[in-house]
């Protein structure tokens, strides 16, 4: 599979600051502020765009078909093109990639991809069971009924297989939400300790109340456009490589024990005796990031990436995905944050924002908001965005994010890159 | 025919639960019934009530599923049913201390994903009979039923065996 349609790039991005609730905006409201931003920061105007993709995850919880349509006629942008994408977790991520589309495949020179969720509309627990309803209502929602404890379940597995340890997990938490204090937009910057993480209340053992991400309302909003457009947008548009796609079985206990797809910087020798994916690991971000590396020519992510933004829903799974995108081998995730190559002065920063941890999760906004995240950073103006220069990168040139669904069942990845 | 300017809705005294005025915000409650049919896993459901945990073998590539599918995922072929042990071991397992709101009354709980012998696959159920600390991975585990099917996958679920871990996956 190759990318052979025209180049894409991102020319503007805008964030509402993600909150518990907002009841003051609805949905409309709040992408319409994060779209303003953005039009705003381009010097765009709605004449300016061909169309757009609408992002958002469940239907439940505003129990509104057609949400999409209402941002569409709210931000003026009827009668053009427009749809909805869904795939849970990943739901922004696979916009981000079908506003890409729009643009490679000719049929857009603009596109605007809008994302959003309204978490506050039921209490946390009703919020949880909405979640699990992405989980087969047949056979996994009755027995579990809780993401969380699914992830629990693939936590205690990788800690089984690879002796990942509590502490590990924690190191996560604690750089993320400490990346957020210079984060303006996120939702539950803290400073805190390992200690705080493995003292805070115990949701499903091993993972503690500090070990999982929030729900969210918020609004993330990118504006992707062709290589003419974009260079008559902005003189500093960046640059969307590649695009990568991975999918996984719907229930965890039918994924298979089979063999690693090697990244370039892998050999089989590496793996002799890991039955893979089983649950320790996520084949759909592996298959992901082998598309992407691919489509972006890379074939040592460590050495080639600058910065990655990925879907922390959990600790453990921040950890997995360091192996999943090959930035180092299965089983050595946990020492990856051990070491601090992670830290935002680390080897490779991993959610400089804060990630889902700290930024919250308004699930079909997340996605986009790491792409405006990732934009600002390779574009260099932090500064402008955050008011504070503490999370700009000296000179990033390549970047990935990662968006991820279910348990692990759609992930994406996408490349993004500096222009100058 | 009727025309009547003085028409007046009828007043109740059924009234909205206000939570906020400014902005406003108000209770909204919906439930709903569904006509669900577990269609071509029935024989999964129905199987419980006979003590028994069906699986699928597919005819083609032999590859063997712990839970109800019909078609296997390895080859496209069409499955058979194929009954599993009763007993297997913990591959995986967590303690639930919250929840989805409909189970919260039931944590904390325990969740285990289950490996037999000569299964390809896992399957997901719930375990009693232990407390959290002590669960390992490796823990043989066997299969009880529920006598008043709830015509759910929780009409199976497992307990320790009581005898040590032999081998594991």
């Amino acid at each position: 599979m190759k990318h052979e349609g025209r180049k894409v790039y991102m020319v503007s991005g805008g964030v509402t600051k993600f909150a518990k609730a907002t009841p003051d905006m609805d949905f409309r409201l709040r992408v319409k502020k994060a779209f303003d931003y953005a039009m705003k920061d381009a010097g765009m105007t709605l004449n300016d765009i061909d169309g757009s993709v609408a992002s958002y995850f469940s239907d439940h919880f505003q129990r509104q078909l057609m949400s999409g349509i209402m941002v569409q006629d709210y931000l003026g942008l009827t009668p053009k093109p427009s749809k909805r994408v869904e795939g849970g977790g990943a739901t922004g991520g696979l916009a981000f990639q079908t506003g890409f589309e729009e643009i490679a495949s000719g049929r857009m020179d603009t596109c605007a991809v809008y994302g959003f969720e309204s978490m506050s509309h039921v209490n946390t627990w009703k919020g949880n069971e909405f979640i699990a309803l992405a989980s087969d209502t047949n056979f996994d929602y009755p027995v579990g009924g809780f993401y969380t404890g699914y992830y629990a379940m693939m936590a205690r597995r990788h800690m089984h297989e690879f002796g990942t340890t509590v502490e590990q997990l924690a190191k996560v938490s604690v750089k993320n939400h400490k990346n957020a204090l210079n984060n303006p937009y996120s939702q539950s910057p803290m400073n805190i300790t390992v200690e705080d993480v493995r003292n805070s209340p115990m949701v499903s053992s091993p993972l503690t109340r500090l070990d999982v991400c929030t729900m969210s309302d918020g609004a993330a909003v990118a504006i992707l456009a062709s290589e003419e457009k974009a260079f008559e947008i902005t003189d500093h548009p960046v640059l969307v490589k590649s695009i990568g796609t991975g999918t996984d079985t719907m229930r965890l206990a039918d994924r298979p024990f089979g063999k690693v797809p090697l990244l370039p910087n892998e050999k089989s020798s590496d793996y002799k005796n890991l039955q893979y994916p089983g649950v320790h690991s996520f084949r759909a971000g592996r298959s992901a990031a082998k598309e992407a590396y691919e489509g972006a020519g890379i074939t040592d992510p460590l050495e080639q990436l600058d910065a990655i933004e990925l879907h922390d829903a959990y600790t453990s799974s921040e950890i997995q995905t360091y192996e999943d995108l090959g930035l180092c081998k299965y089983g050595e995730g946990g020492q990856f944050i051990e070491e601090g190559k992670s830290n935002l002065n680390g080897k490779l920063p991993v959610n400089f924002s804060g990630g889902l941890l700290a930024c919250g999760h308004p699930v079909g906004a997340t996605g986009i908001m790491q792409s405006v995240f990732m934009f600002w950073q390779l574009q260099k103006t932090i500064k402008k965005h955050f008011g504070n220069d503490k999370l700009q990168l000296k000179n990033p040139k390549t970047g990935l994010i990662h968006s991820h669904a279910g348990t692990g069942t759609y992930v994406t990845v996408s490349i993004m890159e500096a222009v100058k | 025919m009727t025309i009547n300017p003085q028409a007046k809705m009828e007043e109740t005294q059924i009234g909205t639960e206000v939570y906020s005025f400014d902005p406003l915000v108000v209770k909204s409650h919906y439930e709903i019934d569904y006509i669900h049919s577990y269609a071509q896993d029935s024989l999964f459901f129905t199987s419980l009530a006979k003590k028994k945990l069906m699986g699928s073998k597919c005819k083609k590539c032999g590859y063997v599923y712990a839970t109800p599918r019909s078609h296997c995922m390895m080859c496209g072929a069409e499955t058979e049913w194929y009954e599993l042990p009763k007993e297997g071991r913990i591959h995986s397992f967590t303690t639930c201390y919250f929840g989805s709101e409909e189970f919260l009354k039931e944590t904390p709980f325990h969740l285990v994903l289950v490996e037999f012998d000569g299964v390809n696959s896992l399957f997901m159920a719930r375990l009693i009979g232990a407390d959290a600390e002590d669960l390992y991975v490796g823990m043989p585990i066997r299969a009880k039923f529920r006598r008043n099917l709830k015509i759910s996958p929780t009409d199976v679920y497992f307990v320790p065996t009581g005898e040590k871990a032999k081998r594991k996956r």
